[in-house]
């Protein structure tokens, strides 16, 4: 159904490193879960509108002024686990 | 103080209003019997008792109130059972939470859950599992396991929690509670932590079906934050109906073949006879589509959660692992340690449900069904006004019983992922007892009413004839002696 390799290159896209042993559960729960919800995909749904918002909404809009104040810097840094000079400090994007 | 905590919030109410005793005396008792929790269903107790406590007016409805680890809340550690939130304080606090702040509510503490709201027993929390206080062997159902706990298990008069497929009525379910899902766009969803956005609803865990409406009207509401909310029409009232004469209900057919215990089917069967000796209707309806509610949900709600979850990348707030790497490396270092199994799990059916090439014949074709089954109800919702079926197709299953199988575990959703999946609300109330299959002291049963959305009044009006009517007064303890 799906296979190791899939596994590994979703796993990548998702940000996670699995374990071999994850990976080897993954492969056999993943496939029967998308065994049990590929019946969906023998459905003749051909001009059903999809439907992403299940009640009736207007888009909302407002006046361009900024109607509460956003957390000051100090308290939106407060949870980083690593803020540095006002701002989050990450490793660096390249690899070494 | 013990006859204090048999009362109802509504009953309270009454009391104080005669005089028999104080809020500061309720809320102290409260306190007090939150602080013996033995059932793992606080992660955090607001501490500071009695001067968190402090109530200088008398204000209606002021009962203390448990609230689900999953609305952040200013100062107090909000995890949502998850180690990767290990320790975080949220700088702000979730609309939800602050109405019931503002109308004088003390929180007694956070309750447990499963990790992001990501499962059916409370078995996927970061900080262990909770136990139902009707038999300490077996879950307490989930995601909101913690919240149905403590109203359960007297450790709280009320509760919030969130409900995605499920959440509230199947743990108020295999807790013997009530437990509200309401419409979708009901009540604000800022500060909620996000699971899955499309299907996300905060609702009441309580005692009884008029303390969910005293709830329900505090939490309901537009707010500007959230700009899926729009509240209820009306707003929302003490329920008073005394018969269901006139109400016809519907059971759907297609959702009878399927297997539910014979405890269970029993305990339906004669709360569809009450509901007949009251005076309303019941009749069959058709819902061809729900049965494919499970398959559209865990493709449609893995596939939001694989989006909503990337915010946890171990930069802004949260833990982080790893850090001594490359960028890249840090995020699968800081996800890999920081998320818990069934979370890792759906994040990748989600991701793969969302990927390059199966986008259409996965997310497409589930929101196409989605389409069907909103439809279905509209139908029936022509001819009845409710649909009844049991809550969960079996009462509470024992800790460990279905963990080594997620389809399983997925599958004990079936009669709550429908009403989601349609935005409609449904509420889950204690019909009576069974014993379990496979023997067992007796556990009780759920009844889910579901009702055309922003029907609120009428489902909760419908809900207390039935209670009324059922009479069910067991409690943890006693309904085996």
């Amino acid at each position: 159904m799906i296979e190791r390799e899939q596994v590994l290159h979703v796993a990548k896209l998702a940000r996670l490193r699995l374990s071999e042993d994850e990976v080897e559960t993954m492969v056999g729960e993943l496939s029967g879960i998308l065994e049990h919800v590929d019946r969906i995909g023998n459905l003749d749904l051909e001009g059903v509108e999809p439907t992403s918002h299940v009640v009736a909404l207007e888009n909302v809009l407002r006046a361009d002024d900024a109607p509460w104040q956003s957390l000051p810097r100090e308290v939106a840094l407060a949870s980083a686990p690593e803020p540095s000079e006002g701002a989050f400090r990450v490793p660096s994007p390249q690899a070494e | 103080m013990a006859d204090i905590l048999d009362l109802t919030v509504l009953e309270a109410h009454n009391a104080k209003m005669a005089g028999e005793f104080s809020s500061q005396e309720h809320a102290d008792a409260w306190f007090e019997a939150a602080s013996s929790d033995e059932l793992n269903a606080y992660l955090w107790q607001n501490d500071r008792g009695a001067e968190a406590a402090a109530i200088e007016v008398e204000q209606d409805w002021n009962a203390p109130i448990a609230v689900k680890d999953i609305f952040c809340t200013e100062g107090v550690p909000t995890t949502a059972a998850s180690r990767i939130l290990e320790g975080y304080r949220p700088p702000y606090t979730a609309t939800a939470v602050r109405q019931l702040i503002e109308a004088g509510l003390p929180i007694l503490g956070k309750t447990n859950m499963d990790e992001f709201a990501m499962g059916s027993s409370n078995e996927n929390s970061a900080y262990g599992p909770v136990l139902n206080p009707w038999d300490r062997e077996r879950v307490p159902g989930g995601s909101s396991g913690g919240s149905a706990a403590v109203v359960a298990g007297g450790l709280a008069p009320w509760a919030i929690g969130t409900d995605t497929g499920g959440s509230i009525r199947q743990p108020a379910a295999f807790c013997g509670i009530v437990g509200l899902k309401p419409t979708y766009g009901a009540i604000s969803r800022y500060g909620m932590i996000a699971f899955a956005s499309s299907l996300d609803q905060c609702g009441p865990l309580t005692r009884t079906v008029s303390d969910a409406a005293l709830l329900l009207a505090m939490l309901q509401g537009r707010d500007p934050l959230d700009s899926t909310s729009v509240g209820i029409e009306g707003g929302v009232s003490l329920p008073d109906r005394e018969d269901l004469s006139g109400l016809r209900f519907g059971v759907p057919a297609e959702l009878a073949r399927d297997a539910v215990d014979a405890g269970v089917r029993e305990v339906f069967e004669a709360t569809l006879r009450k509901i007949e000796e009251l005076g309303g209707e019941i009749t069959e309806v058709s819902l061809p589509n729900a049965e494919h509610g499970i398959s559209a949900y865990y493709v449609i709600a893995p596939a939001e959660a694989s989006s909503n979850l990337a915010r946890y990348d171990g930069v802004r707030y949260g833990m982080r692992d790893g850090g001594d790497g490359d960028l890249i490396e840090m995020y699968e270092t800081t996800r890999s340690e920081g998320f818990g199994a069934e979370v890792k799990r759906r994040i990748m059916l989600g991701t793969y449900a969302l990927s390059s090439g199966y986008y259409d014949a996965y997310y497409g074709q589930a929101q196409k069904v989605r389409t069907r089954i909103a439809q279905d109800f509209s139908g029936a919702f022509a001819d009845v006004d409710f649909v009844v079926t049991p809550t969960a197709p079996s009462v509470a299953f024992k800790l460990g019983e279905k963990t080594a199988d997620p389809l399983a575990m997925y599958l004990n959703d079936f009669f709550t992922v429908p009403m989601s999946l349609a935005g409609i609300p449904a509420i889950s109330i204690p019909a009576g007892l069974a014993e379990p299959e496979g023997g067992g002291p007796q556990m009780p049963v759920g009844f889910q009413i579901a009702a055309p959305a922003f029907a609120e009044q009428r489902l909760l009006d419908a809900a207390y004839a039935l209670e009324q009517g059922i009479g069910f007064d067991a409690r943890p303890g006693d309904a085996n002696g």
